[in-house]
Formats: C-alpha cells, sequence, structure tokens
C-alpha cells in the first residue's frame, strides 16, 4: 500500500514539469493566428497524419536504415581498429596525433566531401555517418586498452591463455566502459549526420521531408517533422541505455560496491 | 602489450620520441594523400594530390574571403558558447541548489537533452534566414545541455559540512556560491566546457553548410558545388586545425584553471589512479 503511493508520487513529480509546459504550450498556441506558430492542436493532429501513417514509411524507414548500418559499422571498425592501436604503445604513439586531427574536422563537413566520391545516393550518406561516428569509438576504444589493469594483463599471460579469449574475456570487458562511451557520444552525431546529409542532397528520408515542408511553407508539417526527430532522438538514447545498462551492469554494480566501502 | 608498458620508462629513453613518432604518423598521412591521387588510386578531380591542397590553401591563406570566413564561423561559435556557458551555470546553480528544482526538472531534461539540435534547422530558417541568429539557435542549443548537466553534478557534489559551515558563519548567497559552490563545481564545469566547445564548432559548421549561414562551412559547401576541389580540401584542412586548437586549448584552459586541484595535480605527477 505504502510503496504504491510512493511509486504514484514519484511518477507524479516525474510527470508534473512536462504536463505543465506541454498544457502551457497547448493554451498559449490555442487558436494561435501567427504562421509560424500554429496551435499544438493543428501541430499534433498533422503528426498523427502524416508521421505516424503507413505515409511516413517512405521517409522514415530508408533514414533509420542509414543510421543503422552507419553507426554498427563505425562501431565494428572504431573497435576493431582500436584494440590493436591501444595494445601497441608505438602504434599508438604514431597515430595518435592524426587520429585526433581526424576527430577533430567536424563531421558535417564529410558530406560535401562524401559527394564526390559517392555522389548523392545511400552510400554517400551511410559513409558520412561511419566517417563522422567512428572516431569517438575509436578513441575511446583506444584509452580503454590502454589503461587495461596491468596485473590481470600479466595473470592472463601467465596462464597463456590464448588470443580469441584473451579478446573476448579480458580486453573487450575491460574496455568496455571506455567504448560504450565512445559509443554514446557518437550515437548523438549520428543523428545529427543522418539529418544534415538529408538535408544536403537527397530524394527521401525524414531531413528531406523535413526541408520540403520548410521550403513550401508547410509549417505544421514541418513541426510534425520537428517533434519526430525529437521522439527519435529520445527513444535512441533509452535504448542506449537499456543496452549499456544490461551489458554494463556489472561494472555500475561494481562501481557502487566500490564506493559504499 | 603488458611487456611494453612495465618497460615503458627504459624504453622511453632509448626509442624515437612519442612526439616524433607522431609527427611520422603526420607525414605518412599527407604522402598517402600525395601519392594515391598521383598513381591513380583515386581520381584526382576527386582528390587531388596533398601538395595541390597545401597550393590552395596557402593561395586561400591570402584572400580576404577565407579571413572573413573563419572570423564568421569563429564569432558565431564564440558568441553560441558563451551563451550556453553563462545560462547552463546560471540554470544549473540555480536548478541544483535545491533537491525540489532538481526532481521536478529531471525528466523535462533528460527528454529534452537527446533532441537533436539539427531538429531546429527548417525553425531556425523560417525566423532567421541565414542570419548568424540561425547558427546560434543550433549552437546554443546543442552546447546548453552538456554545460547544465555538469554544473548540476559539480553543484550535488558539494559538501554537505562545507555548506553548513558557510551557512553558520553567516554567508550571503552570493558569497556561498563564490567560495563554496564554484570551487567544487570548477572542476565539473570545465569538462562540460570541453565537450560544449566540440560540440559548439560541429553545430557552427553544421548550419553553415545545410543553411547557408556565413562561414568555412558555407564555403565548403560552394566550392564543392563550384569544382574547386582542392579548395575545398583546403578548408576542410583548416576546420580540423580549428577543432584541434579547440581541443587543446579547452585542456590547457582546464589544467590552468584547476592547477589547484588534486585531479590534475595528480595527474601530472603520473600517478592517474
Amino acid at each position: 500500500m505504502n510503496g504504491a503511493a510512493v511509486l504514484v508520487r514519484r511518477v507524479a513529480v516525474l510527470l508534473a514539469l512536462p504536463t505543465a509546459l506541454i498544457a502551457t504550450w497547448w493554451i498559449t498556441s490555442a487558436g494561435s493566428q501567427s504562421f509560424y506558430f500554429p496551435p499544438l492542436q493543428t501541430i499534433l493532429e498533422t503528426f498523427v497524419k502524416l508521421w505516424l501513417s503507413p505515409q511516413a514509411v517512405p521517409n522514415v524507414v530508408p533514414s533509420l536504415l542509414r543510421f543503422a548500418v552507419g553507426y554498427f559499422a563505425a562501431a565494428f571498425l572504431g573497435i576493431a581498429i582500436g584494440i590493436p592501436v591501444g595494445a601497441s604503445r608505438h602504434l599508438r604513439n604514431t597515430l595518435e596525433p592524426l587520429l585526433e586531427f581526424l576527430r577533430a574536422i567536424p563531421p558535417p563537413v564529410l558530406v560535401p566531401v562524401l559527394i564526390l566520391f559517392a555522389g548523392i545516393g545511400d552510400e554517400m550518406k551511410t559513409l558520412v555517418i561511419v566517417f563522422g561516428c567512428i572516431w569517438p569509438v575509436l578513441l575511446n576504444t583506444v584509452a580503454g586498452v590502454r589503461a587495461l589493469d596491468e596485473v590481470l594483463a600479466e595473470t592472463v599471460r601467465s596462464y597463456r591463455i590464448g588470443r580469441f579469449a584473451r579478446l573476448w574475456h579480458f580486453v573487450l570487458p575491460g574496455a568496455s566502459p571506455q567504448i560504450f562511451t565512445g559509443l554514446r557520444q557518437s550515437l548523438s552525431i549520428g543523428i545529427i549526420l543522418m539529418v544534415v546529409s538529408e538535408m544536403f542532397a537527397a530524394s527521401n528520408g525524414i531531413g528531406f521531408a523535413l526541408v520540403q515542408y520548410q521550403r513550401t511553407f508547410a509549417i505544421p508539417e514541418m513541426w510534425g517533422g520537428i517533434i519526430l526527430l525529437g521522439l527519435i532522438g529520445i527513444v535512441l538514447s533509452l535504448i542506449f541505455r537499456a543496452v549499456e545498462a544490461w551489458l554494463l551492469g556489472w561494472y555500475y554494480g561494481l562501481r557502487r560496491a566500490q564506493r559504499a566501502n | 602489450m603488458a611487456a611494453d608498458t612495465t618497460n615503458a620508462p627504459a624504453k622511453i629513453e632509448a626509442g624515437t620520441p612519442a612526439w616524433l613518432r607522431g609527427l611520422g604518423g603526420l607525414a605518412g598521412f599527407a604522402l598517402l594523400l600525395e601519392i594515391a591521387p598521383r598513381v591513380g588510386l583515386v581520381s584526382p578531380y576527386y582528390l587531388p594530390p596533398f601538395s595541390a591542397i597545401m597550393v590552395a590553401l596557402f593561395h586561400e591563406l591570402m584572400s580576404a574571403t577565407f579571413w572573413t570566413a573563419l572570423s564568421d564561423t569563429m564569432r558565431a561559435w564564440a558568441l553560441g558558447l558563451a551563451i550556453s556557458l553563462i545560462a547552463g551555470v546560471v540554470v544549473g546553480i540555480i536548478i541544483g541548489s535545491s533537491s525540489l528544482l532538481r526532481t521536478l526538472t529531471y525528466s523535462t531534461i533528460e527528454f529534452l537533452r537527446p533532441i537533436p539540435s539539427v531538429a531546429l534547422i527548417p525553425l531556425a530558417v523560417l525566423l532567421f534566414g541565414t542570419k548568424i541568429e540561425s547558427t546560434l539557435i543550433l549552437v546554443v542549443y546543442a552546447s546548453f545541455w552538456p554545460v547544465l548537466i555538469q554544473v548540476l553534478y559539480g553543484v550535488q557534489d558539494v559538501d554537505p559540512v562545507a555548506r553548513e559551515t558557510a551557512r553558520c558563519y553567516g554567508l550571503g548567497t552570493f558569497a556561498q556560491i563564490r567560495y563554496v559552490i564554484w570551487p567544487t563545481m570548477l572542476p565539473y564545469l570545465m569538462t562540460g566546457v570541453r565537450l560544449a566547445a566540440a560540440v559548439a564548432l560541429i553545430l557552427a559548421i553544421t548550419s553553415e553548410i545545410a543553411i547557408d549561414t556565413q562561414g568555412l562551412g558555407r564555403e565548403i559547401s560552394q566550392t564543392e558545388s563550384g569544382g574547386a576541389v582542392a579548395i575545398m580540401y583546403a578548408y576542410v584542412i583548416v576546420t580540423g586545425i580549428i577543432g584541434v586548437i579547440v581541443n587543446l586549448g579547452a585542456r590547457a584552459l582546464e589544467r590552468r584553471l584547476l592547477s589547484w586541484h588534486p585531479s590534475i595535480r595528480l595527474d601530472t605527477a603520473g600517478a592517474v589512479r
């Protein structure tokens, strides 16, 4: 009984401000004559009609597909390259300034560059996402592998644990908290690149649709697209958190136990 | 791998210094960029030899267009970053100081934060066209959150004993902020500044590419569509150099402002843990 009351209270506290904000938006925009800020009711009606219907499929699916392919390719390549670089001091010293430079290039400038090589099709957009997302993963993997526990490394060596087992049971888990930091940074970069590459040159996709609505002054539709992108950002970060909690549960548990001491 | 970390101190003296190796890595990459188009690995139209890019860069450095574009980009970056910093610190201290406000705003912050700032591009275009305000909207929206989150962590980390002591000695609100909250918060804030500075640059350039506001990003997209590929690469390299300077600058600032803080003192002494 008491537990339920606490839960209700907690949910109420979580929802209080968002509800108040949305209600304020709803009320202040109701009957709004402003061209750029239509009533929230109109926006939501358009949103449901436009983006929560089969009509949205030709734009939403290609976007998310390109994002997924690019993001996972970047994650795989970043980890695969990061591990040998992190493990060898010479390789690390040689490549670190170059990697820092490549990482510092703001990823959206890759859009015009890659248009030269790959045109304006799916390849270009996926490649843009790969090139933009790889650096945080790569550099964090390098840092994670570098900071592996030395005693454990010696132990693994003493027991002559094979290459593959060492990678799977020692290197990857040991570096995973850092790798996830990189993956999290890449997630938001990937979403930015997904949208920007479609805004720049495309024939489908959410970013493409958004620009079309804006250019034709279809304002409620445009607001609907903004809401959709917001929701995608939120859902992806929730999924990421769930995966992280699942794969790194042991690590956070360990940290909590250490802090309790 | 383990062997080379344990033997490291002895080897550093004997082997090639790290900076020389790093320089070698950069030179190797430049050489690759020079040779690949020359032997026909990639079409020189898509990727001109590195020397041609450098010549183009040199010519650009002499032109007024370059310096105007550079100053436009940096102005949008600096203004946007300054706005996010001030807003993030003020809002963060207000929310962080009250546990009621913290719990009330938690869900809203977590909800707004992952919204990609590029979603605001169409709105920015409608409201401000290609003026600097469009860029500022994107830059501020993207760089505000890392600052706010770090400030919230920092304010929460204030030692309760220190806070009570300050209150007992009758320190006013501003004195408490200055002498109790600020020093605790500063290391967190500097992490936020570092993240925000990099994100702000990305969004400034993004807006120049996607909205066509004045700056380096616009030069890149225009030289690409105009076929001046060597100049485009020159601008790409410039944005990379700016990115490196921003990162290094933020790190140097952090080290300077926090030279008194144990995390930095330990770091320079070599004992990371």
